[in-house]
């Protein structure tokens, strides 16, 4: 077996953020390579630049031993490299055949019906099922995920990337597709796949490339390791962060989640089948791989998300009663002191309007409460002041657009404003996302003295550090299901990273229903 | 008398092939370049720029030149307000609606500007730029028309720019649909950072096709004051270009329907002069100059129902592409 490709000392950053420190990385002809790591652990960066479309600042590849420069995705073609992103690179009203050949161009006359032809032959050659003349916009995520793939193909690839391809497959899908890819290994292409699952990692590949938060960590052999190794390199030494923590006091039953599902709209489980209880006077962390539903899953609570089976009951502290939130709407929701603080990948898409002054963003929760038909914008002001004295966000005045601040200063605005109005339970997605030790530290504190204030706090995190130490639970979610709930204290990073990459169901046991 | 509404029909949808057959290309890279109404008046302002100077130099006129002069101008006009729209909408990525309507009335305002002034140059003290000549050789036709009677008059009785706006929609029809340039420029317009990863040079392709749309929809600009018309007046080419745009979206983006499109809308057009029904002024006759946006109307209404992706417009019309933006 000859080496296809080569990196050595591969290092790409993103203004001062290190994506990729000095990552080697070596596949053979006729071998699947699985590369492992958390999320932003730099998988698809590194592949980005082997398909042209990151440029590294310094390190070399070398293709059949001799170094090579690959700066656009046409150069990668030209070394017969061919990606297969995670996020499908197709042209809707377009036939399979007419995206395959999309770009191409040294290919003679125009002619749809042979290329048709061609498409038909490397299917059979590698047992695809595809129809040729089909549209995109009728086809279901796997047979655009085998367009993708036979796009490369028909470019002659035998280097093929695969960006977390098994992410929208359902079980079935996965196995058909890892057969075609272990066809194509017995015939002498290299495969690098890109993946978070463990056991797809230990039944498709040969080697096993670990990266973690953008460093290589060590290549091993699958048939020489198992998943505990690889869940230890993956995620890394424990780091320890003295976030103060207080024992969880006067716990009550705040929400009960039981057995939620939510489906999208073409009918994929989003949620399956989620049961968990929260408790006021704690934080419940939840951890998982990006996109395994969390946002569906507090999008639900909030009432917006649209619950197809399972019951959401609030146990009212000031009332006493019990309500089942499946029936009411966001703005009822929001009344009953339920509150979302949710930072998404844009930070300004959901809560905040950017174009808008932070008194303003204030008023987006209050307008309603003022009377006649003029804005009253006394209390909101005296409100937006109080956050930015409080929690020292820096900004010239409170008349200032959100867009102009910076991104810890936006989020502080965002968690000030949900707190300010005393919740019940308090949502909070990545809220220190993207922000520096310090503001992370004040938006802790500021979880902390909620929870101190019998708040029951929902923390969905990606560093499982920060989740150890800052949460008295944690619910782990994988592929939409609960796969695990374990005790914060006791607990490690490799038990919680196992967790992450499972599939199968857990069930809440009575043992941690008291805890 | 059929025969005479059919070629009047045909003659005033002339205008609006050039321009709809110039948007489609336009739109099909993902531009909607509403500055087409104000890019037709320049390019017809353009020609008679180029046909009064070369009548007023010249004692006797060469045909050739006659022709090929305006021609040319008309062009050249149209492709500068294609390259404003383009510096504006790919490489400044402005706001393409905004760019479209400046450009309207920046077009309208340039032609109005040239038309009073070469009216003032000719020195007349008409209110109109008389094209008599040159339009005489625009509007020559086939000697054997009149022979044809009926036939002769609805298929071989114009200028050569009416044969023209038709090969150019089947043309365009035909590379958008069966050559490998339509397809990565549909591509462009339906996803533009698919046809990136492809290796399509995205801001090319929008280039040539901006600027080839706005070429093609001058030259309706120049049918319509050279050979429809034969004299310049300002504000005469009244909503033809809006006509054109509404007639893209009738022609569901296939200059093929265009062609069919155009016909009737030329008919709606003018129609109103040969039913007359009692107690309808002149006033109340131009309702009847509504019935294009109507029947318009009905067929976003009937493509919207059917939910036919075939017949959307591009996926990426209006958006402008920047590659780091993923």
């Amino acid at each position: 077996m000859s080496v296809a490709i080569e990196l050595k000392d591969i290092t790409k950053t993103f203004g001062s953020v290190v994506a990729n420190d000095n990552v080697c990385l070596k596949v053979d002809r006729g071998e699947i390579l699985s590369i492992l790591g958390e999320n932003g652990s730099g998988k698809t960066t590194l592949m980005n630049m082997i398909a042209g479309i990151y440029f590294p600042d310094h390190g070399q590849i070398f293709i059949d031993g001799e170094e090579v420069v690959i700066r656009s995705p046409k150069d990668a073609f030209r070394y017969k490299i061919g990606m297969i992103h995670q996020h499908f690179k197709l042209v809707d009203v377009f036939t399979a055949t007419e995206n395959i050949i999309l770009g191409l161009e040294d290919q003679g006359k125009y002619n749809l019906k042979k290329a048709a032809q061609r498409v038909k032959e490397i299917s059979e050659q590698y047992g695809f099922e595809i129809d040729p003349m089909k549209k995109i916009y009728e086809m279901s995520v796997s047979e655009k995920q085998t367009v993708e793939i036979i796009k490369v193909l028909y470019r002659g690839a035998d280097i093929l990337i695969l960006d977390e391809p098994t992410a929208v497959l359902t079980p079935q899908e996965t196995q058909k597709l890892f057969a075609v890819l272990r066809k194509m290994r017995d015939s002498g292409k290299a495969i690098i796949i890109i993946t978070h699952k463990l056991h797809e990692v230990l039944s498709l590949s040969d080697k096993v490339s670990v990266l973690c938060k953008g460093k290589y960590v060590g290549t091993v052999n699958t048939a020489e390791t198992n998943e505990n190794q690889l869940t230890e390199m993956m995620v890394g030494k424990k780091v320890t962060l003295n976030i103060d923590r207080s024992e969880p006091k006067n716990c009550e039953k705040r929400l009960e989640v039981c057995d939620v599902s939510c489906m999208n709209r073409e009918g994929v489980k989003l949620l399956d089948d989620v049961s968990f209880t929260a408790y006021s006077g704690e934080i419940l962390g939840i951890a998982g791989i990006a996109g395994s539903g969390q946002r569906e899953l507090l999008e639900a609570i909030a009432g917006l998300q649209h619950i197809s089976e399972g019951d959401i009951y609030y146990h009212n502290p000031k009332t006493g009663t019990t309500d089942d939130l499946r029936d009411k709407t966001p703005l009822e929701i929001r009344e009953l002191g339920v509150r979302l603080s949710f930072v998404p990948e844009d930070r300004l898409g959901m809560g905040l309007v950017g174009n808008m002054d932070i008194v303003d963003n204030m008023m987006l929760r209050s307008y309603r409460r003022g009377k006649g038909m003029f804005l009253e914008r006394k209390k909101p002001k005296s409100l937006a002041e109080d956050i930015i004295k409080q929690l020292e966000v820096v900004t010239p005045s409170a008349n200032t657009p959100v867009r102009r601040l910076s991104g810890g200063n936006v989020q502080k605005v965002l968690v000030g404003r949900e707190i300010a109005s005393s919740p019940t339970v308090l949502m909070a997605a990545y809220p220190v996302r993207g922000l520096d030790i310090n503001s992370s530290y004040t938006i802790y504190n500021l979880l902390n003295q909620q929870k101190d204030k019998g708040v029951a706090v929902i923390f969905v995190g990606e560093d499982l550090d920060v989740l150890l130490e800052l949460c008295d639970r944690i619910v782990v979610i994988g592929s939409g299901r609960i796969t695990g709930i374990v005790d914060a204290r006791t607990t490690t990073k490799e038990e919680i990273g196992l967790l992450m990459t499972k599939t199968e169901a857990y069930k809440e046991d009575k043992a941690h229903e008291n805890a | 008398m059929i025969a005479a509404f059919i070629q009047r029909a045909i003659m005033q949808g002339i205008p609006l092939l050039f321009g709809s057959t110039g948007e489609i290309i336009t739109e099909k890279s993902g531009h909607l370049n509403l500055g087409i109404p104000g890019i037709m008046y320049v390019g017809g302002i353009s020609g008679v720029i180029g046909s009064f100077f070369y009548q007023h130099s010249v004692e006797q006129m060469n045909p050739v030149l006659a022709v090929l002069i305006p021609f040319g101008c008309s062009l050249l006009g149209s492709l500068l307000m294609g390259l404003i729209y383009c510096f504006l909408t790919v490489t400044l990525r402005a706001n393409q609606n905004v760019t479209g309507l400046a450009l309207t009335t920046f077009g309208i305002g340039v032609g109005n500007f040239f038309g009073g002034s070469l009216t003032k140059l000719s020195g007349t003290g008409a209110t109109s730029i008389e094209l008599t000549q040159a339009s005489i050789y625009f509007k020559t036709t086939f000697p054997f028309a009149d022979k044809l009677g009926w036939v002769g008059t609805i298929f071989f009785s114009y200028g050569f720019m009416v044969y023209l706006a038709v090969i150019i929609a089947l043309v365009a029809a035909y590379v958008l649909k069966r050559t490998r340039i339509g397809l990565q420029l549909r591509a462009v317009g339906e996803n533009p950072a698919t046809a990136d990863a492809a290796g399509i040079n995205v801001n090319r392709y929008k280039y040539v096709a901006t600027c080839a749309g706005s070429m093609i929809a001058g030259l309706g600009g120049l049918y319509y004051v050279v050979d429809y018309m034969g004299v310049w007046s300002n504000d005469g080419f009244g909503d033809r270009g809006w006509l054109a745009i509404a007639l893209v979206i009738f022609a569901v983006w296939r200059p093929n329907v265009g062609i069919l499109g155009s016909f009737l809308f030329g008919g709606l057009y003018i129609v109103h002069t040969y039913i007359q029904i009692p107690g309808f002024g002149i006033a109340e006759q131009e309702l009847f100059k509504m019935l294009p946006y109507v029947v318009t109307i009905i067929v976003l209404v009937v493509t919207s129902i059917r939910e036919k992706r075939e017949s959307q417009p591009p996926a990426s019309l209006g958006l402008a592409y920047f590659r780091e933006e993923r």
